[in-house]
């Protein structure tokens, strides 16, 4: 999958070789990841395009799209549906979809909770604030998508771009944190009145009930105390199957058919970002590929140095000639400059993490706007 | 108060939001820096627990407590906050009903991850209830705490409903103190005496959320502020030469010569090959100054003050925070 290069003198990283990934057909899932503006929906769309071009049977699942990234793939809405991609040459088949997470939810609640329990789930304020909320719902949203995607067999390639998160970890932790939500002490105590009359609350907590509740009614209000109530009630049979499909599908994750896909831009704060994602997928015992770093500034005349360039624009300067050149010179040094620093950060990550293959793509002087576009993203990814 | 007229007077909250990687954070830090510069009193805080501010001034990572963490240019302090819901809450309980204690035994039963995973709008009260109530603070003589307040808020895509407050909670709670505490944070939030800021970059996605998330703010009546665009290279070539490049009519002989008479090359060989590869670099530098230029055009379009940020080719360090807090002072932002 990866063969090391000496890269210009420096240390060496293995090269990530996306299409043998693609081409692969063990490769059942790639999980694009990383922090927002790097460009992570943008090479999830490139790669679902070469695995199409290439022969495979793809599906391409964004959260969040930007408008012109999304037309470029022929999706003009968000109907959760996925879209065969027209245009696509070879054999292959590229569908596209936007996640929905509201009817995505919706749809969950609607088939596992008889048509009276939905009802009062689908029409509970409490319900309508988690659904439509950003935080959170994405996470749990993406991952019951990508397995329904999965279950339903119609594709042989499934791309997911992960929600711009808070942070990289909400992704992963959606199924953990589901079920400390609902093995939580709270959501025991706040059931307990519609169980057993609050009596089971007495017996759960020494400091009393009466105090919590005290406290509870204070801090919401006792109407929201009773929306709050219903609601959880309401929620707790169909959770359990929720909960269930997302242990399920994180264990999807975990299988040898699913590459995850780290994307960052050459940026401090986005490689750190890069790093700990690196580390936490380690830990999680995910299947990593590799890290693809965009927007990487490269210099074709490479030979002439930042201080050479420099140095010569300033003698140019002073002797007062060749005016354009020195200006030539100025930018070139510059741009040396920034390849440079977008190279050490590179290098706090390889020497961070020897092991990990590594795919860099230089900056586009336009964004894509068009399957063209996608597929000149995807020549660059592939050509390591 | 300075005698110095800025674009901002009268503003005490300043929230700073952008698409992320656009150094949303960066330029919070700077803007700081620049309205305490000549000796006020700044709090800059941060909510979304990424510990931003620490690595952006080099700090250990900030705990839930206000602590001075530079001095501006001319005297001058800024604080530092780093916001933890959890903590907000407490506090929240015990200075409105004196429940400390109460407050503890909630939040070991997870009350807080409970709200961010049922009703992200109440965590999101709680934040914003927590800088409102650092503005209005006052010190014992009467005087406000701090002179001004910068808020390094969450990402543009998420800014409307993050200070939307009202709204977000009176779906859950049309009555009650949690509805009386947003409306408190909305009096601030929706008052002349804030600014909500978009930082960008010169390119089409960052510059659309922009447009956007103004257009947002307009629809439920926030106050937007200025238009941080960070990152700006200066255009070192002539019109002239960027249109040649852009058509590919640009002729690199001029530059064999130039090359050569630096001294840049010891055969003719080599300089025409240095030349055609610096060409190309020219070629790739005119196509992006043309979309620059074109997505200047669509900012100008939604008519608010504008300040251009310079790239810091070595990265922003400490000293590069200074020198962006100087700019923002030099373009009258602070």
């Amino acid at each position: 999958m990866s063969k090391r290069t000496e890269r210009g003198g420096h240390r060496d990283a293995p090269v990530l070789d996306l299409d043998a990934i693609i081409d692969d057909p063990g490769t059942r899932i790639i999980v694009c990841c990383g922090s927002g503006g790097v460009g992570k929906t943008t090479t999830a769309a490139a790669l679902g395009l070469r695995a199409a071009e290439r022969g495979r049977s793809a599906v391409v699942l964004t959260v969040d799209p930007a408008r012109r990234l999304a037309q470029s793939m022929g999706l003009t809405e968000l109907d959760n549906t996925p879209r065969l991609v027209a245009g696509v040459e070879g054999k292959g088949k590229l569908h596209a979809m936007m996640l929905d997470m509201k009817r995505t939810f919706d749809e969950i609640i609607e088939a596992h909770a008889d048509p009276e329990r939905a009802r009062q789930i689908l029409t509970n304020p409490f319900y309508q604030s988690l659904s439509s909320s950003f935080a959170g719902t994405q996470e749990y949203m993406a991952m019951e998508k990508l397995g329904q995607l999965r279950r339903s067999g119609d594709w042989d390639l499934i791309i997911v771009d992960t929600p711009p998160s808070r942070s990289a970890l909400d992704f992963l932790d959606a199924p953990e944190r589901l079920g400390r939500f609902l093995d939580g002490r709270l959501i025991r105590v706040l059931m307990a009145p519609a169980k057993a009359g609050g009596r089971s609350a007495f017996k759960l907590l020494n400091a009393g009930f009466g105090v919590i509740a005290g406290a509870m009614t204070k801090l919401l209000g006792a109407q929201v105390l009773k929306d709050l109530q219903t609601f959880v009630s309401a929620l707790d049979a169909v959770f359990g199957g929720f909960r269930a499909r997302a242990d399920q599908t994180y264990k999807l994750l975990q299988a040898p058919g699913t590459a995850f896909v780290v994307v960052a831009s050459p940026e401090r704060d986005a490689m750190r970002e890069a790093s700990y994602f690196v580390e936490r997928l380690a830990s999680e015992r995910m299947p990593l590929a590799g890290l693809v770093i965009n927007r990487m500034h490269l210099s074709p005349a490479g030979v002439l140095s930042a201080a050479r360039s420099t140095a010569a624009a300033e003698d140019l300067e002073s002797r007062g000639e060749h005016e354009l050149t020195a200006a030539v010179l100025r930018l070139h040094a510059g741009r040396m400059q920034l390849a440079a620093r977008e190279h050490r950060e590179q290098e706090h990550f390889v020497s961070a993490h020897p092991t990990v293959p590594v795919a860099r793509v230089p900056a586009m002087a336009q964004d894509v706007h068009d399957l063209e576009g996608l597929r000149e993203v995807g020549e660059l990814l592939s050509a390591q | 108060m300075r005698a110095r007229d800025t674009d901002w007077d009268g503003v005490r909250l300043h929230v700073v939001t952008g698409k992320g990687g656009t150094g949303k954070t960066t330029v919070a830090a700077a803007l700081a820096l620049a309205l305490a510069a000549g000796g006020r009193k700044v709090l800059l805080v941060e909510v979304e627990g990424r510990q931003g501010i620490a690595q952006v001034f080099d700090l250990p990572p900030l705990p839930y407590e206000e602590r001075k963490i530079a001095v501006a240019p001319g005297g001058g302090d800024v604080y530092a906050l780093a916001i933890d819901a959890e903590e907000a809450m407490l506090d929240y309980l015990e200075m409105f009903y004196g429940m400390r204690r109460a407050g503890k035994v909630l939040s070991k039963m997870g009350i807080v991850d409970f709200a961010t995973t049922i009703a992200p709008g109440f965590r999101d009260v709680l934040v914003t209830g927590k800088t409102s109530e650092a503005v209005r603070r006052k010190g014992k003589n009467g005087r406000r705490t701090y002179d001004a307040v910068v808020l390094d808020a969450p990402p543009t895509g998420r800014i409307a409903r993050f200070l939307n407050v009202t709204n977000e909670v009176s779906g859950l709670a049309r009555m009650g103190p949690i509805k009386n505490h947003a409306d408190l944070v909305n009096g601030v939030v929706a008052s002349p005496e804030t600014a909500v800021h978009f930082v960008t970059l010169l390119e089409e996605m960052p510059v659309q959320e922009t447009l956007d998330g103004l257009q947002e703010l307009r629809t439920i009546g926030l106050p937007p502020g200025g238009v941080f665009i960070n990152m700006v290279r200066e255009s070192l070539l002539p019109d002239s030469v960027l249109d040649a490049a852009a058509e590919g009519r640009f002729d690199p002989a001029e530059l064999v010569l130039g090359l050569k008479a630096a001294g840049l090359t010891d055969g003719g060989s080599a300089a025409v090959s240095v030349a055609e590869a610096l060409a190309e670099e020219i070629a790739d530098h005119a196509h992006r100054a043309e979309l620059e230029s074109r997505e200047r055009l669509a900012l100008e379009e939604a008519a608010r003050p504008r300040y251009e940020l310079p790239l810091l080719s070595d990265g922003v360090d400490l000293s590069g925070l200074y020198e962006l807090a100087e700019s923002i002072r030099t373009q009258g932002a602070a």
